[in-house]
């Protein structure tokens, strides 16, 4: 059997754009063709997870079943009962795959066996409504939702991270004609700018420039003028490949009538750190300020472990970002590029509240802004250099 | 009611422009933040005895003022 990796050759658009016709048809005339999509999923899940990758296949359906009995189980449980003993053991068992996932490379050389392609998201999916079941927002579940949900497969490689009760909102409905044919509209523009990201300016900066700024550095050592064509380059390669796949994810659910939510928010115009991660990889950053980093901040001042403010706050961020470097990968550089924007949120949300005090004395005006952009753009691209590895390269060889 | 959710609001913001404009966004203004919103949680809960689970608080549903006094008294 053939093997498609999502959205990478013009044979997986083809399949994908004549499978959706009788979608699209059946969601203009206002009906949701519900078998039908749930068929054209598997077939596109077997695709990617079927032929030389059917062993990360099986990987997959072991990693549902447990985590399907885990929410299960977990929901059952919440019905009757609320103790943050089982609620924390529930968490640490639906995170474990990926635990293990991440740490076997670091060490023991290899992948594991575990491993398969999305899991991440995955596990950013499951560990967020068992959340919310502990909050006790999310009542019920159905076994098929539950499944439509995490095996959504025009999302499930890389994101965005959709939530549980908004993604079911949408499949439950079927959207007003009015409304379809704005999302369709959507879709198409959505389409074909992923396209140009993904396809020539992705293709430009990591395929064509990147590998001779690469060699460049790398021919002089230490810090070069290449180095630095090298960071804005890697910068800009990064954001046109992950914006492009994400357009593509959202244009597909838009045609199928879901809204997944945006990943990028024009994030090199951003005023500050803060400002950048509402505009970058924005499910992500929401998905960690939700549950990591404002669970976090309320146990401790519920509990008043810890009095200052600031304090808190700094520890939220130190938490939020070492494990999303974690999260990366377990080598120095994720760790470090986790540690440098924690320190860079923490110095800019000092820098906003001595603002806030001076007010009258700081000025503020277009010059002040683009000065902001301008240093905010070249503090994550330096940040973008760190998180390349290219530095490990450079330094050890 | 709207009196006391206002007070909460100006401590928080240390502004008392959240008085005069009922409409203005907090998060747009960068009065509020994820810190300030978990402190807005915990003082509905201490001091009007308002539970607000941090899953049911979505961001665009508490902008501005008036949208979190309406939230506060529908609970």
């Amino acid at each position: 059997m053939i093997n498609l990796q999502p959205y990478q050759n013009p044979l997986y658009f083809g399949l994908l754009i004549l499978a959706l016709i009788p979608e699209i048809i059946c969601l203009l005339m206002g009906k949701r063709f519900r078998w039908y999509e749930t068929i054209v999923s598997l077939i596109f899940l077997m695709l990617t997870f079927g032929g030389t990758k059917i062993h990360e296949g099986l990987m997959l359906i072991c990693y549902i079943v447990f985590e399907s009995i885990l929410t299960f189980a977990y929901l059952k449980y919440r019905k009757k009962d609320n103790r943050g003993s089982v609620f924390v053991i529930a968490i640490i068992l639906s995170i474990l795959p990926l635990v293990i996932v991440k740490i076997t490379p670091a060490i023991s050389g290899s992948q594991s066996i575990i491993g398969f392609l999305g899991i991440s998201y995955l596990t950013f999916k499951t560990v967020g409504m068992l959340m919310e079941i502990r909050d006790g927002i999310i009542k019920e579940i159905s076994l098929f939702k539950l499944l439509q949900f995490l095996l959504f497969f025009p999302t499930i490689s890389s994101g965005p991270i959709d939530r549980y009760r908004r993604f079911i909102g949408d499949y439950d409905n079927t959207p007003s004609k009015e409304k379809y044919l704005k999302m369709l509209e959507k879709a198409v523009h959505y389409l074909f700018l992923g396209f140009l990201y993904k396809f020539v300016l992705a293709y430009f900066f990591g395929t064509v420039l990147l590998p001779i700024m690469s060699k460049g550095s790398l021919a002089n050592g230490g810090i070069s003028w290449w180095l630095v064509g090298y960071t804005y380059t890697y910068s800009m390669d990064l954001f046109f490949d992950f914006a492009g796949y994400s357009l593509f994810a959202v244009s597909i659910s838009y045609f199928m009538g879901i809204e997944t939510p945006m990943n990028f928010n024009r994030p090199f115009i951003s005023k500050n750190i803060k400002d950048f991660w509402n505009r970058w990889h924005m499910t992500l950053s929401f998905w960690f300020r939700d549950y990591i980093y404002m669970r976090l901040v309320f146990f401790m001042m519920k509990r008043k472990v810890v009095k200052s403010r600031v304090l808190l706050g700094n520890i939220g961020y130190f938490t939020l970002f070492i494990i999303m470097g974690f999260w990366h990968g377990l080598t120095w550089y994720y760790i470090v590029y986790g540690l440098f924007h924690a320190c860079a949120i923490i110095i800019n949300d000092a820098w906003l509240r001595f603002k806030k005090k001076h007010q009258d004395k700081i000025p503020s005006n277009k010059f002040t802004e683009l000065l902001a952009m301008f240093t905010t753009f070249n503090v994550v691209c330096f940040s973008f250099l760190i998180f390349s590895g290219f530095l490990d390269k450079l330094i050890f060889g | 009611m709207k009196e006391q959710v206002l007070d909460i609001l100006v401590d928080l913001t240390g502004s008392e422009e959240v008085r005069d404009n009922l409409n203005l966004n907090l998060f747009d203004n960068g009065l509020l933040d994820s810190m300030a919103t978990v402190q807005l949680l915990l003082e509905l809960q201490t001091q009007l005895g308002i539970d607000v689970p941090i899953s049911e608080f979505e961001r665009s549903e508490w902008d501005t003022p008036n949208k979190i006094i309406a939230k506060v008294e529908n609970n």
